[in-house]
């Protein structure tokens, strides 16, 4: 069967390696399905998880905020600041961050640049969790 | 100098050098982390300049504000200094040179920006009466991306929303263990990026503007994160490099100490050995 090559990295490296025979992701666009042998696509992604569906029918999953996803015929690359697999998601911490988030959004209603800030936050550990509890 | 206080300043140096010795290698374990780290960050920044290179070489007239030079009226200094310092000439290097740099070209204060990355820096800063944008202290040794993330995405924000029109970033560029180069990088506008031969040609989805848009402040924080990571690994050689002369330099002085204790002490023990002799030779 026709593979892909899928990695994910980050700044602080290679987050996930491995085979794929379709890797599905969220772009800012809309869903989005890769199989081997897709034409060259560069898209921006949002705070979601990366589902890399491999050979045994498995399928594994990996949190990302955000970043985007170079893809080419024999391989897809997902560049993100910061990406986690499911089973690597520490979820007290996620749940801790969650609650830092909403009570920051909560305290402060005025300061616009704090609020978004706070809501990339409750965004990410939300995502962080979910995909947590996917493993 | 008399014998017992030979004798302390020998046992003084050699309990600093015991320090020293240990500094030297709590660095040299550091550096070694530190480079790993350089090592693991390199095929990310790799992969993001092949395709902001390709975007870049593609027929395209995408425009984004942080490609394109505009007339500067404020400067941004980006420098990154260490915590501490027992490194040698890591600090003094660059902040003579920011600051040489800083009194060159601009007449007032309101044509540059500093934001800086490290307690010494700050402090020489301040002590100077010039006003820091924004500042941290107490970065880890083996800093994580999302410890600087909130400094370098406000470092990319401030040249977005006009506040500065060019950024500089000054650094020590490690070479190897016992040498760092002094680095200035012209940060943004991104204007020296190299158009990669990429193979591909990529559909971009939605739009290469949109892309640009995520891509471009994603590429310049982890330019900043880069040089951090290899200013870092040049903080940890040089301070190495220094804990070692300091322990050659304690090495050479307890020789040198030891030989005026025993020349002292076989001085001593002459001068009885003549008194007994004289005493007897009275006697006589």
């Amino acid at each position: 069967m026709k593979t892909i090559q899928v990695s994910v990295v980050t700044p602080d490296g290679p987050v996930f390696e491995g085979n794929a025979k379709m890797v599905s992701a969220k772009a800012k666009s809309g869903e989005l399905g890769v199989l081997p042998g897709h034409i060259p696509l560069v898209a921006p992604l949002t705070i979601s998880a990366v589902r890399v569906h491999d050979v045994d029918g498995k399928t594994q999953y990996v949190a990302v905020s955000g970043g985007f996803i170079e893809v080419r015929p024999e391989k897809v690359t997902i560049l993100a600041e910061a990406a986690e697999v499911a089973g690597d998601i520490e979820v007290d911490r996620a749940r801790a961050a969650k609650e830092r988030a909403e009570k920051r959004l909560a305290g402060n209603k005025q300061d616009n640049l704090d609020a978004t800030r706070a809501e990339y936050a409750l965004k990410r550990a939300i995502n962080r969790i979910d995909v947590a509890a996917k493993r | 100098m008399a014998l017992r206080d030979i004798k302390a300043r020998i046992d003084s140096t050699k309990k600093t050098m015991q320090i020293t010795k240990a500094m030297e290698m709590v660095s040299a374990a550091k550096l070694n982390r530190a480079e790993q780290n350089a090592k693991s960050f390199g095929p990310y920044v790799e992969k993001i300049q092949e395709v902001v290179g390709s975007i870049a070489s593609g027929s395209s007239n995408a425009k984004h504000s942080m490609l394109l030079t505009r007339p500067v009226k404020k400067t941004g200094y980006f420098v990154v200094t260490a915590d501490r310092g027992l490194a040698g000439a890591y600090n003094s290097n660059i902040l003579r040179h920011v600051y040489r740099t800083i009194q060159e070209r601009h007449k007032s204060a309101d044509e540059y920006a500093l934001i800086v990355i490290g307690k010494v820096g700050v402090n020489f800063f301040k002590s100077r009466k010039m006003s820091i944008l924004d500042s941290i202290t107490g970065v880890a040794d083996q800093p994580s991306f999302a410890e600087i993330k909130a400094i370098a995405s406000k470092a990319v924000g401030l040249y977005a929303d006009g506040t500065f029109d060019e950024l500089y970033m000054y650094y020590n560029h490690f070479v190897s263990a016992i040498q760092s180069d002094l680095t200035e990088k012209k940060l943004l506008p991104l204007t020296d990026i190299a158009a990669t031969k990429s193979n591909a040609s990529y559909e971009y989805e939605p739009s290469e503007d949109e892309i640009l848009e995520v891509l471009l402040p994603q590429y310049a924080e982890s330019l900043i994160y880069g040089a951090l990571l290899d200013a870092k690994a040049a903080e940890h050689a040089s301070r190495m490099t220094a804990m070692k002369n300091a322990t050659d330099n304690a090495n050479e002085l307890i020789g040198q100490l030891t030989l005026s204790f025993n020349r002292e002490r076989q001085a001593a023990i002459t001068q009885e050995i003549t008194e007994i002799v004289g005493g007897v030779a009275a006697l006589e």
